[in-house]
């Protein structure tokens, strides 16, 4: 008999979709735990003792910690649909290559530019439309539906931040990341991502994500402004 | 026939390193290829426009493979020999766990501390690297390798703490593990380093100390610098 799988996670945290996202894929069914990010539980902080934080996947009595690293764990722990190719060039180039500039490059610019205010704002814009750029260029050359092939997978996951908070990004900010002309290709992908029916039946959806960056988005807004300042 | 394998690197890089020993270890035969990062060639730069950076690995005529531990993961997937991940799914999933706390959270206290003038904030660095190799000492509890008995991908992920405790300690003169600490950790730096495979591809360690005491200067410019606008 499968072993129970639980997925602790929070409303708002885009690392807790990507997993739960996986799982959705992969077809694994589990349950959903609830954290309060601002009281954290006595699992959380025993599950997760280094990073103190979502998502941590349980199967059975194991705990995985880290959202890329749950992501890839569940593509090879259970079977269905395969969230990275399998020719080993497409993982190394494609799949996992675009994974880590959604993860690396991107991400910090990304929410920078969605938190940050005047100058600041500027250069961080500017950065995340360059690497828009490069990611739209690839989803040109590539020609599939999504970054590493016709079906959502581990780079997606990776970069799903983005369609999840795009529509939101401009009413969030005060500042638009791209124009209705621009990136057709990337347009296109957020588009299929948030069209597609497993991404779809998160229970951590749109509207949740929406609501809670709402109450949450002074909060960020002067926890970035005070770490700028220090630099 | 086997198509030909280039690793473009630069001397003494821990994360060159990394992808050399996973070549060595499958018993893929490579071509070296070093870099002048201070002159990059435009080999290096047509092949990762991206990041710019070594290692990059060329297999064929296919278009480059970058960063070191997806270049490991790619090495592991596309040649035959021995596993250089566990197979296992969760200690998998460990594995990368554990390559990514070194990659996100080691790198920066480690260097930090080793090279900032400033004695106060060179401390607070100090302790965050001591709490970070409490971590990783505990890993290596019962173990020769964090892999087990012979080296994984988790230790070459971890080589860059190798070349810290030993050449850098050297190089700087600061020792940032008093003699009866993080024993485990100690053992598996010289462990690894001695590890036959390993060996082959590490330049001899007065070359590294020669190297690294040659460009002293120039890092300790550099580390100053970003560290007076933190």
């Amino acid at each position: 008999m499968a072993e129970p799988v639980k997925l602790i996670g929070a409303v708002g945290s885009p690392f807790t979709h990507r997993a739960e996202a996986a799982l959705r894929l992969k077809g694994v069914p589990y349950e959903l735990v609830h954290e309060d990010l601002d009281n954290k539980s006595e699992l959380l902080l025993r599950l997760n003792p280094l990073n103190k934080t979502v998502p941590v996947l349980l199967h059975g009595d194991r705990a995985i910690c880290e959202s890329l690293v749950i992501v890839q764990y569940v593509d090879e722990a259970f079977d269905g649909p395969p969230l990275l190719p399998t020719d080993p060039y497409d993982r190394a180039t494609t799949a996992r290559f675009w994974a880590h500039f959604m993860e690396h490059k991107c991400s910090m610019p990304f929410w920078m530019a969605l938190w940050s205010g005047g100058e600041r704002r500027k250069g961080f814009v500017e950065e995340a439309r360059e690497n828009l750029a490069l990611l739209e260029e690839h989803l040109q050359v590539h020609g599939k539906r999504f970054l590493a092939g016709d079906a959502v997978g581990y780079p997606d996951l990776a970069g799903s931040y983005i369609p999840l908070m795009l529509d939101m990004f401009e009413e969030l900010s005060g500042t638009s990341l791209m124009g209705d002309d621009e990136y057709p290709a990337m347009r296109r992908w957020v588009k299929e991502y948030n069209s597609d029916e497993a991404v779809k039946s998160c229970v951590t959806n749109k509207k949740q994500l929406a609501a809670y960056f709402r109450v949450k988005k002074d909060k960020y807004k002067m926890m970035v402004k005070a770490m700028l300042k220090q630099y | 026939m086997a198509e030909p394998v280039k690793l473009i690197g630069t001397f003494g890089s821990p994360f060159v390193h990394r992808a050399e020993v996973a070549l060595r270890l499958k018993g893929v035969p490579y071509e070296l290829i070093l870099e002048d990062l201070t002159n990059k060639s435009e080999l290096l730069l047509r092949h990762n426009p991206i990041h710019k950076s070594v290692p990059v690995l060329l297999h064929g005529d296919r278009p480059a493979i970058c960063e070191s531990l997806l270049i490991v993961e790619y090495i592991d997937e596309a040649f035959d020999g021995p596993p250089l991940l566990p197979i296992d799914p969760y200690d998998r999933a460990m594995a990368r766990f554990w390559a990514q706390f070194i990659e996100q959270k080691c790198a920066k206290p480690f260097w930090m501390a080793l090279w900032l003038n400033d004695g106060d904030k060179r401390e607070v660095f100090v302790k965050e690297a001591k709490e970070n190799m409490a971590l990783l000492e505990s890993r290596l509890h019962g173990k020769r390798f964090f892999a087990g008995d012979t080296v994984g991908y988790l230790d070459f992920a971890a080589c860059g703490l190798a070349l810290v405790l030993g050449v850098l300690a050297e190089v700087t003169g600061l020792s940032l593990v008093g003699e009866d600490e993080f024993p485990l950790l100690r053992r598996w730096a010289d462990d690894y380093t001695s590890e036959e495979t390993v060996k082959a591809c590490l330049p001899p360690r007065e070359q590294l100390v020669a190297h690294f005491s040659g460009k002293k200067d120039r890092i300790k410019l550099a580390v100053n610098a970003m560290a007076c606008q933190m």
